[in-house]
């Protein structure tokens, strides 16, 4: 999409992309893929509202309506959001800290190709006798019983892309911890990198747990283990526990870099200093902590009993404060600021009522004693959407039109983003908000149809029209993006004109070793400091020298292809096909030699010599 | 900072070759990091182990007292533990730019790592035939899982310490390879760790009952 990309053949430009290390293309291979995804999964959303919108509907078959439902859940949750995040975290972590690449641009490479390999995978179970029909969160009672292969797609494909999301979350970590520019202390971090950090955090321990669920899946699936066999003294509640001790930090993996895109936008179109800086760190952080000691309030009508029940609760009720820090110091950023309505302020805007909502009622869902009543009925369904479409959703779609810029050099149409905008938001709330009344008048979730008198056929209607409005959201947005790619409008280095951090220093997209001198960070918001001094750029904190950068590499491709391979092996392994294991062995094989081959070859990158500059400024590569 | 490719003596090797570079930084940052990752992966296993520890089909099934012995798993973990001190003993001579002796004391810890996992499969073999399988009962299942894992990560350790040897055995040391050298004692002291957890918890309190 560059400039530069364009100068070369379609060809020359996919190579680039398969086997690019730079963090920008990284992010746009992120944002395409989990652009992907999010339309399957909001196509999934569509079959699912139109087969609920009438009683006694046949629009799908009951079996097939569970398979929508699992792939929905699973595909947003690992397939679109999470990319989708990643996408923005690649593209701006690194110039918001003043760095010239992540620490491992290899493990960057790797981590996205293993995710979008896992994706693919489990997507593979559509055309290959059924999907994952047990739910995103597969409780073993119910994937115990599963005949199809759909839930081995589910183990397999989650244990590729969950390797890919574990290497992204230690490659983030080490970046902001070693590479921040001079002067970039941890408090003048901009608060989308430090959210990024404490989410970078939770997925490193949270998501193992997860790695150790699928595994007692598949060995109880595939390998004739019993840890879900009740009668061989197995345990299915052991996989509730390890689903959501990763499953609860992972909605906090989510939210987390949503609170930080739109603390960035509040600060930027406010035209002020974000509000209460310090308050908001320890608010980020306390919310990774207390994120892990509420996992049971997913369980409490498991029968943990009361004191379980209490604890969890309790816990679940403490984390609404320091929540609430971050909200009413959004709108005192907004207090006395000098606001622009651009199209991702609006989104910004909308999100605070939005993500309260869901909010008020995640405080109702903790209430262990009332949570018997709401448990599996469409109050949560309601609930868990407010949060991550008011929420997670909402700062993607701002983040898109925020950073886009950035990340493509073009600014996306305002009047067409601001229509986005206002059919999504109405069509959120219109799908939602009614869920939480038909849920308390009774309607139990994951039904595939229901019947008529019993008051819920209007709710479920409007349900279903508004699901359109956010479809034709969507589609307008993907109208906006093709004619803004079209058109090639190309912007300068601060195209919002209120950019406060590092990034907005540098043109858009920035060159491909980011910096040609570290900058000198002086305070929070160091391009702003630079700005009301009078100034165009950054005091750079370095004499020009020569810049070292790593090699692209093809090899993350070929490990990730080689799981992909080896888990068609692994998965019809058990039906005695004899060609399961030569696939599940050459697999491995393509695997382990690509990775033998990254370790007998040395890689030490190359070096921009300070003299080619000047070349650089003319249109060559250095 | 300096360069990876530059070639050292004794007097001009750095002290902390392993964090001399600002790749070393990383490569040794990201490898704690990993190993908090490994950490919440064995907790899980460990919790699952306690959780079906002794749940058995029925009583034909032997029970972790029956089984463990304390002969066996007390010589294991003599073996791992020394393999460990090994392993530090290859450091203090890479720290002091002795490829020689590095390479010496490598030898030695894969060695030991090895008749740990010999006595392991041993091990394995021995309670297999004693009816403790892992397809027989989920003790079974929990136990193969916890323990298997660490094998497994024990023998992951033995190809990846051999590699590097074998892979500069020529060159000698550098600050491309020492990081890489310095990560993977690291991760052979954390799998002794893990061992020590899986003899108190596993072993130990299984013979008691």
């Amino acid at each position: 999409m560059s400039t530069y990309a364009h100068k070369k053949g379609f060809g020359a430009t996919i190579w680039d992309y398969l086997t690019t290390v730079d963090h920008k293309k990284i992010g746009i291979l992120y944002l395409m893929a989990g652009g992907f995804f999010f339309l399957v999964g909001g196509l999934e959303a569509l079959f699912i509202r139109v087969q609920l919108a009438v009683p006694n509907n046949d629009f799908v078959s009951a079996g097939l309506y569970n398979e929508i439902l699992t792939m929905h859940g699973t595909t947003m949750i690992f397939l679109a959001a999470m990319p989708l995040i990643f996408a923005f975290m690649n593209a701006a972590v690194p110039l918001q800290i003043g760095a010239r690449d992540v620490a491992f641009p290899f493990l960057n490479s790797l981590g996205f190709w293993l995710f979008f390999f896992g994706g693919v995978f489990l997507n593979c179970s559509w055309f290959l006798g059924g999907a994952p029909d047990a739910g995103w969160t597969s409780y073993a009672s119910l994937t115990m019983e599963a005949h199809t292969h759909g839930v081995d797609f589910y183990i397999l494909g989650l244990q590729i892309s969950g390797i890919g999301t574990l290497i992204g979350g230690i490659n983030f970590l080490v970046t902001i911890v070693n590479m921040r520019a001079p002067g970039m202390t941890y408090m003048r971090m901009p608060l989308f990198t430090w959210s990024s950090f404490v989410t970078s955090a939770l997925i490193l321990f949270a998501f193992p747990a997860l790695t150790v669920g699928l595994f007692l899946l598949m060995f109880d699936r595939l390998f004739g283990a019993n840890f879900f066999d009740v009668a061989a003294g197995g345990n299915t509640i052991i996989w509730e526990h390890l689903f959501w001790i990763f499953g609860h930090p992972e909605v906090y993996i989510l939210i987390l870099p949503a609170f930080g895109i739109f603390s960035e936008i509040f600060a930027t179109f406010s035209r002020k200093r974000l509000f209460g800086y310090s308050s908001m760190v320890f608010a980020t952080v306390l919310i990774g902590f207390l994120g892990f000691m509420v996992w049971a309030h997913h369980m409490f009508t498991v029968g943990m009993g009361p004191i379980a029940n209490a604890i969890f609760a309790v816990a679940t009720m403490a984390i609404a404060v320091p929540t609430g820090i971050k909200i009413f110091n959004w709108l005192f950023t907004m207090w006395g600021g000098n606001i622009k309505f651009t199209t991702p302020m609006l989104y910004a805007v909308a999100f605070i009522p939005s993500f309260v909502a869901g909010g008020v009622t995640g405080i109702m869902n903790a209430v262990a004693a009332a949570d018997y009543q709401y448990h599996d009925s469409y109050f949560v369904v309601a609930h868990f959407h407010y949060v991550i479409v008011g929420g997670v959703v909402l700062a993607l779609l701002a983040g898109t039109h925020y950073y886009w810029p950035k990340m493509f050099g073009t600014l996306l149409n305002e009047t067409l983003g601001k229509i986005t905008f206002w059919l999504f938001l109405i069509g959120f709330h219109l799908t939602f908000f009614i869920q939480h009344f038909l849920g308390l008048m009774g309607m139990p979730r994951r039904v595939f149809t229901y019947l008529p008198n019993q008051g819920w056929e209007t709710g479920n209607l409007i349900s279903s029209i508004g699901a359109f409005f956010m479809g034709i959201a969507v589609i307008i947005l993907l109208i906006n993006v093709v004619m803004t790619q079209v058109k090639n409008v190309r912007v300068g280095n601060d195209p919002w004109g209120d950019g406060r951090s590092l990034e907005w220093a540098i043109p858009s997209p920035p060159p491909f070793y980011n910096f040609k001198q570290l900058p000198l960070v002086r305070g929070l918001d160091p391009f702003w400091i630079e700005k009301m001094e009078g100034k165009t750029e950054m005091t750079p904190a370095e004499p020009l020298g020569d810049i070292h950068m790593p090699n692209p590499s093809f090899l993350p491709v070929t490990i990730s292809f080689g799981l992909f391979v080896a888990a068609f092996g692994a998965l019809y392994h058990v039906d005695g096909k004899d060609w399961a294991l030569p696939v599940l062995f050459v697999g491995m094989g393509i695997t382990l030699i690509s990775m033998l081959l990254r370790s007998v070859k040395d890689d030490h990158g190359f070096h921009i010599h300070k003299e080619d500059f000047e070349n650089e400024d003319k249109g060559g590569r250095a | 900072m300096a360069s990876v490719q530059e070639k050292f003596t004794e007097m001009t090797w750095p002290s902390s070759p392993e964090k001399a570079t600002l790749e070393a930084k990383n490569k040794f940052l990201g490898f704690w990091f990993f190993l908090g990752g490994e950490t919440v992966l064995f907790g899980s296993l460990f919790a699952t182990y306690l959780a079906l520890k002794d749940k058995v089909p029925d009583s034909s099934h032997p029970l972790a007292k029956d089984l463990y012995s304390m002969d066996l798993t007390f010589a294991a973990t003599m073996l791992l533990l020394t393999s460990s001190l090994t392993s530090v003993y290859a450091m203090y001579h890479m720290k002091n730019f002795n490829f020689q002796r590095m390479q010496a004391w490598l030898l030695i810890t894969v060695l030991l790592g090895a008749a740990f996992l010999g006595l392991e499969i041993y091990e394995f073999n021995h309670y297999v035939h004693e009816g403790h399988k892992f397809t027989s009962s989920a003790f079974g299942s929990a136990f193969y899982s916890l323990v298997g894992f660490h094998g497994g990560h024990v023998a992951f350790g033995l190809l990846w310490i051999l590699s590097l040897m074998v892979r500069n055995a020529k060159r000698g040391l550098d600050l491309y390879n020492a990081p890489k050298f310095y990560v993977a004692s690291l991760y052979w002291h954390f799998i002794d760790v893990v061992w020590v957890f899986i003899f108190t918890v596993v072993y130990l309190m299984g013979m008691v009952g």
